[in-house]
């Protein structure tokens, strides 16, 4: 069953269009992988699927709602729902780690202060981050920041999380504890997840589906089987790239 | 190129950012009637306005009170008239220079941080990311500082008044000899409630136009940080401009 569903998805910007007509369904409870090149549009197109962005034309169906034509204010409920790991992490720096993760639970739940401090504690050693818990976002490394912005993204147990590139920056053994996590969390509520990556091996391991963006377009799409034997130049080329002895060596 | 180009261009692009920080002020305002109600953010703010720029408002009401006496005793003196110093000072610090003055350091030392802080969080996503948590970013970043600063805004002329004249009596009466009962008689006679409170209702004013002049260029501020210096420099000349235009306006048909 499909949860979100995008339809003929166009963007430009300044007459430089990015996104050419994309078409994707993202499955409920599976781990979509979305991938592609640096630079064509996979962040723009997460972006669309919150309304933070508006498509020059095109539909994206969410809940039986077109979600390009909602406003503001109704988006809001949209957004309580679907939660974004950005790129870059935009974590608050006025705020300390511990505030940031809090940050959501204080607006959205009715949590008592206590008890929003003890999930602060379970997410922020979840993403192994609890002894930073009182940094500032300046005094953290670029993959302690993912971190830190993913623990906050988890913490309302949305249904439906985009995650920018999880794992960018991380060493192989955190890549792994991170995208463990992000599984598991999925199997425990029935979590839907959308990862944009660079990373073959991570997609193949842990991906229910993958897409493929290139050139403004979505080029192969399906289950990670199907992937493996695409006929698709581009397609080819990008696993080329990593299983290039196992070709050879079949 | 044309002349015109250039006189066109920059009179639709006053035009749109005068539009743009009505609505935007309109926008801020109308939320602070709907929860939820950042009570926490706006004493925050008020600290942060206040405690930011209260000293500089000080020492520039005290000198400004000292030269106001030497400048307008030059005159005085002139006709005899000095005995007058303690109202002529009195006046020009309650209607003109302490609302004034106090804005325009204000916008220096609170309004240009309030661009920088906004533009940086708008260029590393910071606002998206209120979006996404369903918090309502000009509610949440806007709203609390238009109300704390039309409440420190008042608080810091009264402030300016009084450091201006007591500077204004330091050089009037211990300097230049006036009678301590003169001074003191005149300016009672002189001032009304009226005078010092047109100085405080610009003064409430002016709290709203430096946030939302400044809340504006900071909020839609693009560029990286080339662009947030950018926006902050905008905004430190529009406010202080601004102030200074509005002061005539106000004082023409109001006061
Ligand atoms: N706000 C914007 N204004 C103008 N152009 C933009 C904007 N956002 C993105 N672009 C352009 O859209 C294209 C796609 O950007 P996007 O950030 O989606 O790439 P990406 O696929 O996420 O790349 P990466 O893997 O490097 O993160 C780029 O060419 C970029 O220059
Ligand atoms: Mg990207």
């Amino acid at each position: 069953m499909e949860i979100i569903k995008i339809k003929d998805l166009k963007k430009s910007f300044n007459s430089f269009q990015v996104l050419k007509g994309v078409n994707l369904s993202i499955p409920s409870q599976e781990i979509t992988f979305i991938m592609g090149g640096s630079g064509t549009g996979k962040s723009v197109l997460l972006k669309h699927l919150v309304g933070l962005l508006k498509p020059d034309e095109g539909e994206i169906w969410f809940e039986n709602q077109d979600i390009t034509k909602l406003s503001e204010r109704e988006l809001e409920k949209v957004r309580k729902k679907i939660g974004l790991l950005f790129q870059e992490g935009a974590l608050f720096d006025s705020l300390t780690v511990a505030e940031n993760v809090a940050f959501p639970l204080k607006e959205h739940t009715k949590l008592s202060k206590r008890e929003i401090e003890a999930k602060v504690e379970e997410l922020l050693s979840a993403v192994e981050l609890l002894p930073a818990k009182d940094k500032y976002p300046s005094e953290l490394s670029g993959g302690m920041r993912k971190r830190a912005a993913l623990a906050r993204t988890l913490a309302l147990n949305p249904q439906v999380i985009l995650f920018d590139e999880p794992t960018t920056g991380l060493d192989p053994v955190l890549q792994i504890t991170i995208m463990d996590l992000i599984n598991k969390i999925k199997e425990t509520y029935g979590l839907t997840c959308v990862v944009i990556s660079h990373d073959l091996i991570l997609a193949f391991k842990y991906a229910d589906r993958m897409a493929f963006l290139y050139d403004g377009v979505i080029v192969e799409e399906g289950p990670p089987e199907k992937i493996r034997a695409s006929a698709h130049p581009y397609v080819q080329r990008f696993l080329e790239s990593v299983f290039l002895e196992n070709k050879e060596e079949g | 190129m044309n002349p015109l180009f250039y006189l066109g261009r920059g009179f639709i692009k006053f035009l749109r950012d005068s539009g743009g920080i009505f609505l935007f002020f309109w926008q801020a305002f109308f939320y602070s009637f709907s929860p939820p109600y950042r009570v926490r953010l706006f004493i925050k703010h008020m600290e942060f306005i206040g405690v930011k720029s209260w000293l500089v408002v000080a020492l520039t009401a005290l000198f400004s009170g000292m030269v106001t006496a030497y400048q307008v005793h030059h005159a005085l003196v002139k006709f005899g008239g000095q005995s007058v110093l303690g109202g002529v000072v009195a006046l020009t610090l309650t209607r003109e220079l302490g609302p004034v003055l106090t804005a325009i350091m204000v916008v220096a030392r609170a309004g240009s941080a309030i661009t920088a802080e906004l533009g940086s969080m708008r260029i590393t996503e910071q606002i998206d990311a209120l979006k996404i948590m369903a918090v309502n970013p000009v509610q949440y970043l806007i709203t609390p500082r238009i109300w704390a600063a039309m409440i420190v805004l008042p608080l810091l002329t009264a402030m300016a008044d009084l450091i201006g004249i007591a500077g204004g009596y330091i050089i009037g009466v211990m300097v230049l000899g006036i009678d301590h009962g003169i001074f003191i008689a005149r300016m009672e006679d002189m001032v009304e409630l009226m005078d010092l409170m047109s100085g405080i209702y610009k003064s409430i004013f002016f709290g709203a136009f430096i946030v939302a002049v400044c809340g504006y260029k900071g909020y839609f501020a693009s560029g990286g940080a080339e662009g947030v210096g950018r926006a902050t420099t905008e905004a430190v000349v529009i406010s202080s401009v601004g102030i200074l235009v509005a002061d005539y306006i106000l004082t023409t048909i109001f006061f």
